[in-house]
Parts: structure tokens; sequence; C-alpha cells
């Protein structure tokens, strides 16, 4: 699915990944934790092509395309999804008229022709139901107005819509009830199939107790310098990053 | 100070006098003269007129442009030569071909008794009793030019309690060259006039659309007059929908009595030089306005707006949202100013400019101006100049939208939010397919024109 190799990147003047070697097989999900700072969401901005973000080093492969020659467009048309931690508000763009863009760029992309406005409803209501989405969001403008839980149900929503073979969700449950993170947690698990991925940002063990990693990292100063199971995960959440410093020869 | 620009025209009136005098009718004619006089005196308006300073009027009066003086007939079908990209909107259709009132015998649907839509010519009375009350001469070179020589108008008339329910649409073509023509005519300049009165409780929905039908260079002056009394209700909107090769210079002066309303709405879809004034006084307590414009630029295009809102007596609200999407070379104004005179308390009054500039090059320039001699009002004003939004144009890429699409979904959002105001529904929805139309660089033109053909 994903391979990434010795990946460097830097905003403005200032290097953030320091070589991150990361290798994600179909059907799998891994989680990424780290102190704040340490490179997260930096590195889920590089994937998607976010042009803040300069890589200076190293490459990325998606199902044997070179990831960081393709435009960020194309990299979604491939499959590649990120949920926002921030998502962001587009006054004036109602979410349908989003939506219908999306999926019929990447059909045009795929040589298909644009879905009918029957079809589209339809799937835009079946999708909606996995995050118990309201169907009053659709009219609205995307974004806009929504409280923190509908942002990111909205996220997942177009997940769902849009199928992508990797989603990373970075820090989908930072501000979410625990009713909403359940919510999410089982949305996400629903789209999970044996040829999709998944990469989860996240600082609690929380949300990993309901999407069920196979592989935790924890990324420190750009790098991984640690991968483990599951129970890496409750580790941290008990001691926090300290011995993991420690154990890599930092106070 | 009088340059070559104005030489042409002082030079034109003291040759052609005569003939100008034998080819328009009386009530115009009587204006003649004065208008002259102040045209003399003032000239054109230099930069250094505050209300001017976006747009160098001088200079577009230059070059040597023919005046239809004697009134020649330029034999044209409009039905035939011209389809409007407003269709089908169930208007009464009416057709001003250069600055001549189109007399033909289609059937323009039914209008109410005592209602008028017609030349100027026909109606003295009218035009004398209204005719440069408001616009006066004295106080503008451009609209003195036009009155001194303007030779024919549209006349609106709409009596008392009376309701036009069908919108009227004037379609202003501007063609220079006759249809088979055989020989190359000059470029053209014309001098429009538009006379609007509405008596008490009367109502009228009025769609100006301006297109150029041919590939010469024109210049239009128009001036629009409108009286709006008590109680009476005008939807005004003018939509310019021509070619790079124009120049359009427009005044619009509006009245209002006590409890009217007007709904003014000023779109530049695609245009060469363009410069619009909007003079509205509040004459009669509890009326109210709503001034829109939008304006979409780009090439070496032109706009310039301008608009003074005068309180003059209490309890009026004014409301005015003008937005501009400004791409490439493409230079954009919009100077508005609200004037609340002394003892117009209760006023409230919103005027809000908001720009997009697509390239480095673009420009705009705004300035909006409160001026307030009463103590009780509310009123604001602000406006903004941006780019699109980096973070929103990532956010659709990501979802697999292209670079090119999302600018397009951002910029159409973005001018959207003053079609939406707009109450003439099938205009709106129509507005809203050729704004998408004119971003995507499928409307580089009027449909009519001959120059993309």
């Amino acid at each position: 699915m994903l391979e990434v190799k010795n990946l460097h990147a830097k905003i403005g003047d200032k290097e953030i990944l320091k070589g991150i070697d990361l290798v994600i097989n179909d059907g799998e999900t891994h989680a990424i934790m780290g102190p704040n700072g340490s490179g997260k969401s930096t590195l889920s901005a590089v994937l998607v092509g976010n042009p803040l973000y300069e890589v200076t080093e190293g490459e990325a492969y998606f199902n044997g395309k070179n990831l960081l020659e393709m435009k960020p467009e194309d990299r979604a048309h491939e499959g590649l999804f990120l949920s926002f931690q921030y998502p962001v508000e587009i006054p004036g763009v109602s979410m349908t008229n989003f939506m219908k863009a999306a999926i019929n760029e990447k059909r045009k992309y795929q040589g298909l022709e644009p879905m009918n406005a029957a079809e589209f409803l339809k799937l835009q209501r079946e999708k909606r139901k996995i995050v118990e989405l309201d169907s009053k969001l659709a009219n609205r403008s995307v974004n806009e107005g929504f409280s923190g839980g509908e942002k990111k149900r909205n996220e997942i929503f177009q997940m769902a819509m849009l199928e992508p073979k990797l989603s990373i969700l970075d820090e989908t449950d930072s501000g979410l009830d625990v009713d909403a993170m359940r919510i999410v947690a089982e949305g996400v698990n629903k789209l999970q199939t044996s040829e999709t991925s998944c990469i989860v940002i996240t600082h609690y063990d929380r949300l990993l107790e309901m999407i069920k990693p196979q592989f935790v990292h924890v990324l420190y100063k750009g790098r991984i310098v640690k991968t483990g199971g599951p129970e890496l995960a409750v580790q941290i959440q008990e001691h926090g990053y300290d011995w993991i410093k420690e154990e890599i020869g930092e106070e | 100070m009088i340059t070559s620009s104005e030489n042409q025209y002082i030079e034109l009136y003291n040759e052609a006098r005569q003939m100008i005098f034998d080819h328009a009718p009386e009530s115009m004619n009587a204006m003649r003269d004065q208008a002259f006089e102040d045209f003399r005196k003032q000239g054109f308006p230099t930069k250094k007129v505050e209300r001017y300073k976006y747009t160098d009027i001088q200079k577009l009066f230059e070059p040597d442009y023919g005046v239809n003086l004697s009134r020649l007939q330029i034999p044209v079908d409009p039905y035939e030569a011209f389809h409007c990209d407003v269709p089908n909107l169930s208007t009464s259709l009416y057709f001003v071909v250069n600055d001549m009132f189109y007399h033909d015998d289609k059937p323009k649907g039914h209008l109410p008794e005592g209602v008028i839509i017609g030349s100027m010519r026909d109606y003295p009375e009218l035009v004398a009793k209204y005719y440069t009350k408001l616009a006066k001469t004295s106080e503008d070179g451009i609209t003195a030019l036009n009155t001194m020589l303007a030779q024919d108008g549209l006349l609106v008339y709409v009596p008392k309690n009376t309701k036009v329910d069908r919108a009227i649409q004037v379609i202003n073509i501007l063609k220079a060259t006759p249809q088979n023509a055989q020989r190359v005519v000059p470029d053209l300049m014309v001098n429009r006039r538009v006379l609007i009165v509405l008596e008490e409780c009367a109502e009228i929905k009025m769609l100006f659309c301006d297109h150029a039908a041919d590939d010469r260079n024109f210049l239009a002056t128009q001036v629009i007059e409108a009286y709006v009394g008590e109680n009476a209700s005008l939807d005004l909107y003018c939509m310019e929908e021509t070619h790079h090769k124009n120049v359009r210079l427009s005044n619009v002066y509006i009245d209002q009595q006590a409890n009217s309303r007007v709904n003014h709405n000023v779109i530049t879809l695609h245009n060469g030089i363009t410069r619009n004034k909007l003079d509205l006084t509040f004459s009669g307590e509890g009326a109210e306005c709503q001034c829109y414009g939008c304006v979409i630029a780009d090439k070496q295009q032109h706009v310039d707006n301008n608009t003074l809102i005068v309180h003059k007596v209490p309890h009026c609200n004014s409301q005015e949202l003008y937005k501009y999407v400004l791409d490439d070379k493409s230079v954009g104004a919009f100077a508005g100013r609200v004037l609340v005179e002394h003892g117009a308390q209760k006023t409230t009054s919103q005027m809000t400019n908001q720009n997009l500039t697509a390239t480095k090059e673009a420009r705009m320039y705004t300035q909006p101006m409160l001026e307030i001699y009463a103590d009780d009002v509310k009123c604001a004003h602000g406006s903004t100049v941006g780019q699109l939004n980096d973070a929103a144009l990532f956010y659709m890429r990501q979802r697999g939208i292209s670079l090119q699409e999302a600018k397009l979904l951002l910029q159409n959002a973005f001018i959207n939010e003053v079609i939406d105001h707009m109450e003439l529904e099938p205009l709106r929805d129509r507005l809203h397919y050729l704004v998408e139309k004119r971003f995507r660089g499928e409307l580089n033109k009027c449909s009519g024109c001959k120059l993309c053909k």
C-alpha cells in the first residue's frame, strides 16, 4: 500500500521530518503517536501533498506509484484520504456541490461518466447513516457553522463517499465527546476492508481501543523512534513519553 | 481645463447644433443649450475630481468617434441580430438600438392601463415635467455632454396604484455597421437616456442588458433618471455583457419619496472600460434601498463603481453590497459615500465592498465613506481585498477537486452572495449559470458579438 523511505521535509527553513521509514501493507491499521511538535501532522500533510511543506529528501510510493511526483488531487484520485485535524470552512460552497464535484472528478480520472443526480443522492443518504450525520448539513456550506463533532463526523462521511484505499485520520478524536468518538470509530471500522489501510494519528489510547491498530509507532523529533503492538499505546497512556526518550538516550 | 477631448464636442455642437435640434424632440432641445454651456464650463471631470479619481475620463473621449446626429436608421432586426443571454424570462422585451428606441409591432404582453414604455419623443409633456430635474448638467460633465447630445430616450411611466407584474427587459444594442455594409464605418459614440417615473404606489421591475453587436469601438454614455413616488417600488437591474472595445459611462440618478423602495443591481459580466455612477437621494421618510453590484473582470478590463446615497430625511435604510473578482491585469474601483444629513435621525445604513484579486497584477481601489451629521443613527461600512483561501483550496484538492475547479467553486461562491440577493428569480437562476460560464472562460464575449464569432 504505502512505502516511505528516509523522508525529510521542511516548512520554510525549519526541518521537521528527519528521515521517516514506514511500510503499510493492505488491510493494516497503524497508529502514530508522539509528543506535540514531533511531526505527526507534518507527515500526514506531506503524504497528501500540502504545498506548504517541501520534501527535501527521501521517497514515498503508493501502490507502486511515486507519490511525491503527483498533484494533491491525483493522490486523492489514487485513493489517499486525509481526515483533517482542523476541517476547513468553505462559505458559499454547499456540502452537496462539494461532494458532487469530488466524486465526479474522481470518476473522470477513472474514465467514468459523471454520476447522475439520483444515484448521487442515494449514495449520500446511505453514507450519511454510517456517521449519523444530519441530512440538513447537506445544504449548508462546507463545515460552516458545524459543531466540532459534526466537523469530524463530516470528515468520516466524506471518507465513506470517496472510498479511499488509505485513510489518514489526523487527530480525528480531538475535541470529541465519548459518544461522538464511538460514532466516528465505528464509522471507520465499517469502512475497513482487507484491501484498505488506515493511519491513525492520536494522543490517546481511547480511540485505539475502538479502532484496533496492529502497529503503534512513536514519532519524536521527526523520526520514528519506536514501533510496537497495541500495548505500546497503553504504556504511553500510563507513563507518558519520558521512558521512550530515555531509551533513545535523551532526557 | 479644456483639452482636445472637450474641443471635439464643443466644435461639433457649434457646427451641428441645428442638425441636432432638427432631429430631436422639443422637450429635449429645451435643455440643450444650457447643457452645452455647462459642459463648456466644466469640461470632462479630471482625475483630480474626487468622484472620478479612478478613471481617466478625458482620455476616454480623446478618440474620434462618430455620432449619429442626423438619426440615420441603421437597418437591423434586433430579434434576428441578437439573442440576449437572459432569454425566456417571460419579460416584456424592448430594444434600444444604439441610442434609439426601436419601434416594432411585436406583441409586448399586456401592460396595465396608463403604463407607458416608449420613446421620449412621443410624450413631450411628461418629458418636459421631469427631464434633467435630477440629472443636473451643472454638476457632472458627462451628464452635461449626454444632455447636450441625446436626441431620443426611453420613457417609463407607471401611474398611481398600478403594478406592472411582468418584468420589463430592455436590451441596449450597440451596432455601428449595417448588415451587409460595403464600407468601413467609423467607431460610434451613443448617448442613451432613460427617464423612469413611478407615481404613488406604482411598481415595476426593469432589466437593462447592454450588448455590443459588432466589433467597432463604442463609447456609450447613459443617464438614467428615476423618480420613485410615495410607497412606490422600483427594481432596476443593469447587466453589461459587452466586449473589450467598449466604453460605458453610466450615471444613474434616483429620488425616493416616503416609504418607497428601490432595488438596484449592477452586474458587469464582460466589458472593456466601465464606469457606473449612482446618486440616490432619500427625500421622504421610511424609504429603503438595496444596491448590489457584482463585477467579474479579467485581461485589461476596468470597472469603476461610484455611489452616493444621501439620507436627507429620518427613518430611511440603505444597504450596499459590491463584490469584485479580478483576474489577470484587470482594475477595479469602488468608491461609496453615504451622507447622513443634519436631522436625518434613525437612519440605518450598511455599505460593504469585498474583493478578490486572483493575480498579483490585478488592482483594486476601494474607498467606503460615511459622512454623518445626525446623532442617532446606525451606520456601518467596511471593505476587504483578499486572495482565494489557500487552506480551502488545498482542502478541496485533497478531496480530488482539481485546482482549477476548486478556484472556480470559491469564486462562484464569492459572487453568488450578491446574486442570491436578487429578487428577480429567473434572472437570478440565469446569472448563476452565466457567472459559472464566465469563470470557466466560456463567456469571453457577448454571444451576439462579431468579435468572437
